[in-house]
């Protein structure tokens, strides 16, 4: 195995979650071109990661038995689900479609505790994520993040304002016309579009009214109790009788033509109020440029602030495409910020990159995903358990002691428990110290080394004394290597 | 230099500490970023809802034996207090000798009826509300977290000390991270290897994250983090070779405190240790006569509280050092149909300390339907003091800051004067 070209090896760490021995074929023939079409276009690969769960040659998963079945359940079992959602960013053909996924999930953030205590554990975790078909009921959020992750975002805003998951974790199942609620008409705003400083807090009444009667109902054999009928869901309610039918007037332009005021309508046709305020919203200049600075972020560089030229150009190509994500995705990985060499390793990389990184560099043989669950929580990130409906503290945050003594002690878990494998790849090709170094660097890739820590690592593999070239020799050194190289400062860097 | 090592093993792993002595101006550092420096809080949180009616338990109150016929504590049984303001005669449940002893010194608080309006029944909000101190949003940061952001930056690391494997609500802040320490002889660095190759890996790995790093400010931002954990890891390890004056119970809450132990003989710094014993949720066979599961959870807290209390008398720290103890809720008043009770409302909260003002705080519920004590067509105990009163107190005259910001109000009025 090899490194491919630096280029193609920073666009699978940005738009994927690196490269591993077995995905080589896959790309070391492409073009940088060719590579970016191979992930935006990604229906051309094959959907088939699901399929894959239990075979050999792939990370394992077991079943977490946190509703007393024996089967592995990641449709109602939020740690199985934990895992097949690790399980696809190890081991998906479709690498951008996770990695946006992944942003989508933070972009939307819902946690599933408060869906476990209003619904149940098992409803909790199937409004989240369940897969569409496997049950009866509609997509749980994540699937549907994961449907449209480079869909239209007008879709999508309209889906999650729609979303059962949503509409118990921001309350608008309790959204009526005498008692309106806010969370979800401040959240809209403020979060999923234009941002803190570009609406009002009569803007938050009125989108509070905007989406009175957008309820939530149980099917005839729902009920909250974790032995409920598997079968049993929840899904958005219109209720005409509850919506307010009367004006809302905001201070930004909720039609083409400026004007600002949804006008009064029959309570029949009141669902159209949410529908003219997410249009708004979505075309919002604003939003364009949100989103802008927010991909500026999770694809180009944490170091640097958002360039305003990289801005304004992405905001447009945004607008200009009506929300559609795809072509703005793939304005921005053939960019010249993002394909500027001073960018490379100019981000913070989230637990669950690092995690998936180091899996898929070191290796995945006999590791079961249910064991990272508890060293993710260490470094601060759980899956389908964000902090707050603002999603993680990204960049710097996700860093301090503790945390990186828990990536350090995940580098040393990942390593010991491919101690053998290691060995036995690089039986064949090593023969002395710098042999093993180099070999390793061409497989697990931290951001380059000063010289004073490429020379602690040549000190640790030479600390015995001159290479012998045994194999207990290179089994030992090889895992110390791995565990230092993917537990050091550089190697959380993406 | 004298290194002794010691080598453990864990799901395959093995870990290496160093018994260096701490470099002592990281303890400075701990020490001077507060103005009651030696002064620490350690919490213990009784997980799923203690069933306080017995664990201090009004024996003279026929109400509690005709609505508890299979689980109520005799009255012969009880470690007497004496008698509260409300005239009532109160007394411990039977496993609690070593509190017993620790009243007797008029060392330990008994704050009756602590709770706050309309009380949650689930354990998921119960424990947010608490951790918080917020009834109304129970999403935000914690109590402890918030008086952990008003220390100096740089934060120590290990300004506070959770021995729990999560983080628990009270200490989420979004400006100090609370390490998670439940064992120190565990929290090591960790190697894939055995031996010497897992010192010389520790070695090159202390070494990298020396490396300044010129011209990356991220990296050596990062690598400050790492130099950090790898520092900590020391201090820790101090903690971990403590040798205890008195002998603590052999069960996970018993080990914790010993570590929380060492931790302040050995002079670690942490200002706030976390720590918990679960298996209150006592729906079902919760035992009578004193005995059964609720008196093992007794022995468990009395034993494993009093062992603590006493190991650090012996060393001279008990007047630097209080402990609360409390629990989401407690249970209702009536045994249900499986001899145990159901999620309830107001319960007691208990402080001791070298410093602490011992005693009997607030009134007793009296347990005869219909009496105002009682809530919830006398299904439940009313609170009587706001658990953020006690919070207050212990922030303002303990740890030595204001209140009211940390709790978004002022709570001051009415709090029991344990200190």
């Amino acid at each position: 195995m090899a490194r491919l070209n630096p280029e193609i090896d920073h666009l699978l760490r940005r738009a994927g979650f690196g490269l591993s021995a077995a995905e080589v074929d896959t790309y070391q023939d492409m073009s940088y071109s060719e590579a970016v079409a191979h992930l935006v276009d990604y229906e051309g690969s094959p959907d088939d990661v699901d399929e894959r769960i239990g075979r050999p040659d792939h990370a394992r998963v077991i079943p977490a038995k946190n509703t007393m079945r024996e089967l592995f359940q990641p449709d109602i079992d939020i740690d199985d689900a934990r895992q097949r959602w690790m399980f696809r960013m190890i081991h998906s053909r479709r690498p951008l479609q996770e990695k946006m996924t992944l942003f989508w999930h933070n972009h939307f953030a819902t946690g599933y505790s408060k869906l476990a205590t209003d619904s149940g554990m098992l409803q909790g975790a199937k409004l989240l994520v369940h897969k569409p078909g496997v049950l009866n009921g509609p997509a749980g959020q994540v699937e549907t993040l994961r449907k449209q992750a480079l869909g239209n975002f007008r879709n999508m805003l309209l889906e999650m304002a729609k979303d059962a998951a949503m509409l118990i974790w921001l309350d608008g199942q309790s959204n009526t016309k005498a008692r309106p609620q806010e969370n979800f008409g401040r959240e809209i705003m403020e979060l999923f579009t234009v941002g803190v400083g570009h609406y009002t807090e009569p803007d938050v009444y009125a989108a509070a009214r905007v989406f009175t009667g957008w309820n939530l109902r149980g099917s005839t054999n729902y009920t909250n109790d974790d032995y409920a009928d598997l079968n049993s869901y929840q899904e958005f309610s219109w209720r005409p009788d509850q919506h307010d039918t009367g004006a809302k007037t905001f201070s930004f332009p909720i039609y083409p033509d400026g004007r600002r005021t949804i006008q009064p309508r029959s309570e029949s046709d009141g669902l159209q109020d949410g529908i003219d305020l997410i249009n708004a919203l979505v075309m919002h200049p604003e939003t364009a440029r949100r989103f802008a600075r927010k991909w500026w972020n999770f694809f180009i560089s944490e170091i640097q602030t958002p360039d305003p030229a990289f801005v304004e150009a992405v905001a447009n190509v945004y607008l200009q495409n009506r929300s559609e994500i795809r072509p703005v995705i793939r304005f921005i990985l053939t960019s010249p910020w993002f394909t500027d060499s001073a960018n490379y390793f100019a981000r913070f990389a989230w637990p669950v990159e690092y995690v998936t990184r180091a899996i898929k560099e070191v290796g995945w043989q006999n590791l079961e995903l249910d064991k990272v669950r508890s060293p993710m929580a260490a470094m601060g990130q759980l899956l389908y358990e964000p902090p707050n409906v603002a999603g993680w503290h990204l960049g710097v945050d996700w860093f301090s002691t503790g945390t990186m003594l828990a990536r350090a002690n995940f580098a040393a878990t990942v390593a010991a428990g491919q101690k053998e494998f290691l060995a036995a790849s690089l039986l064949p090709q090593v023969n002395s110290a710098d042999g093993l170094l180099t070999t390793m660097l061409n497989r697990v890739t931290p951001a380059p080394f000063d010289q004073a820590p490429q020379q602690a690592l040549t000190t640790y593999l030479l600390a015995d004394g001159p290479w012998r070239g045994t194999e207990s020799e290179l089994t030992t050194r090889a895992a110390g290597l791995a565990r230092l190289l993917v537990g050091c400062s550089e190697y959380q860097l993406v | 230099m004298s290194v002794s090592r010691r080598i453990f093993i864990r799901d395959g792993v093995a870990t290496v500490t160093l018994s260096l002595a701490a470099p002592s101006f990281l303890t400075a550092i701990a020490q001077a970023q507060s103005s009651n420096p030696n002064r620490r809080l350690v919490v213990v949180y009784l997980g799923g809802g203690n069933d306080s009616l017995n664990t201090i338990i009004g024996y003279r109150d026929a109400a509690y034996y005709n609505r508890r016929p299979s689980i109520a504590v005799p009255a012969g049984q009880v470690l007497q207090v004496g008698t509260d303001a409300s005239g009532m005669a109160m007394g411990l449940h039977p496993q609690l000798a070593g509190l017993h002893a620790i009243f007797n010194e008029g060392r330990l608080a008994l704050v009756q009826r602590t709770g706050y309006p309309n009380s949650s029944r689930s354990h998921f909000e119960a424990s947010d509300i608490w951790g918080t101190a917020n009834p109304q949003n129970s999403t935000t940061s914690g109590w402890l977290g918030r008086y952990l952001d008003t220390l100096p930056r740089p934060l120590d690391a290990l300004a506070a000390w959770n021995t729990t494997g999560e983080t628990p609500r009270a200490l989420l802040s979004g400006q100090s991270g609370v390490p998670a320490i439940p064992n120190a002889s565990t929290y090591t660095f960790g190697s894939p290897n055995r031996g010497q190759a897992a010192l010389q890996e520790r070695a090159a790995a202390q070494t990298m994250a020396t490396n300044p790093a010129a011209g990356r400010p991220h990296l050596a931002y990062l690598n400050g983090a790492s130099r950090g954990a790898i520092e900590t890891l020391d201090r820790v390890a101090q903690a971990s070779q403590y040798t205890p004056t008195v002998a603590y119970p052999n069960n996970g809450f018993g080990q914790s405190l010993r570590t929380v132990a060492g931790a302040i003989v050995r002079g670690v710094g942490s200002r706030v240790y976390w720590t918990t014993t679960g298996g209150y949720d006592t729906h079902a066979g919760q035992g009578g006569g004193g005995g059964g599961a609720y008196g093992q959870l007794m022995a468990t807290l009395g034993g494993g509280v009093a062992a603590f209390y006493t190991d650090i008398r012996n060393q001279g720290l008990a007047a630097d050092t209080t402990i609360i103890v409390f629990s989401e809720f407690s249970r209702r008043i009536s045994e249900n149909g499986s001899a145990g009770t159901d999620h309830g409302a107001a319960g007691v909260m208990m402080v001791l300390g070298g410093a602490v003002r011992g005693g009997l705080y607030g009134t007793a519920p009296q347990l005869s339907p219909g009496h105002p004590t009682l809530e919830n067509n006398s299904g439940d105990v009313r609170f009587e003091t706001d658990f953020r009163s006690v919070y207050a107190r212990i922030l303002d005259n303990w740890l030595g800051v204001n209140s009211v910001p940390i709790l978004n109000g002022d709570f001051r009025a009415g709090a029991p004067a344990v200190f």
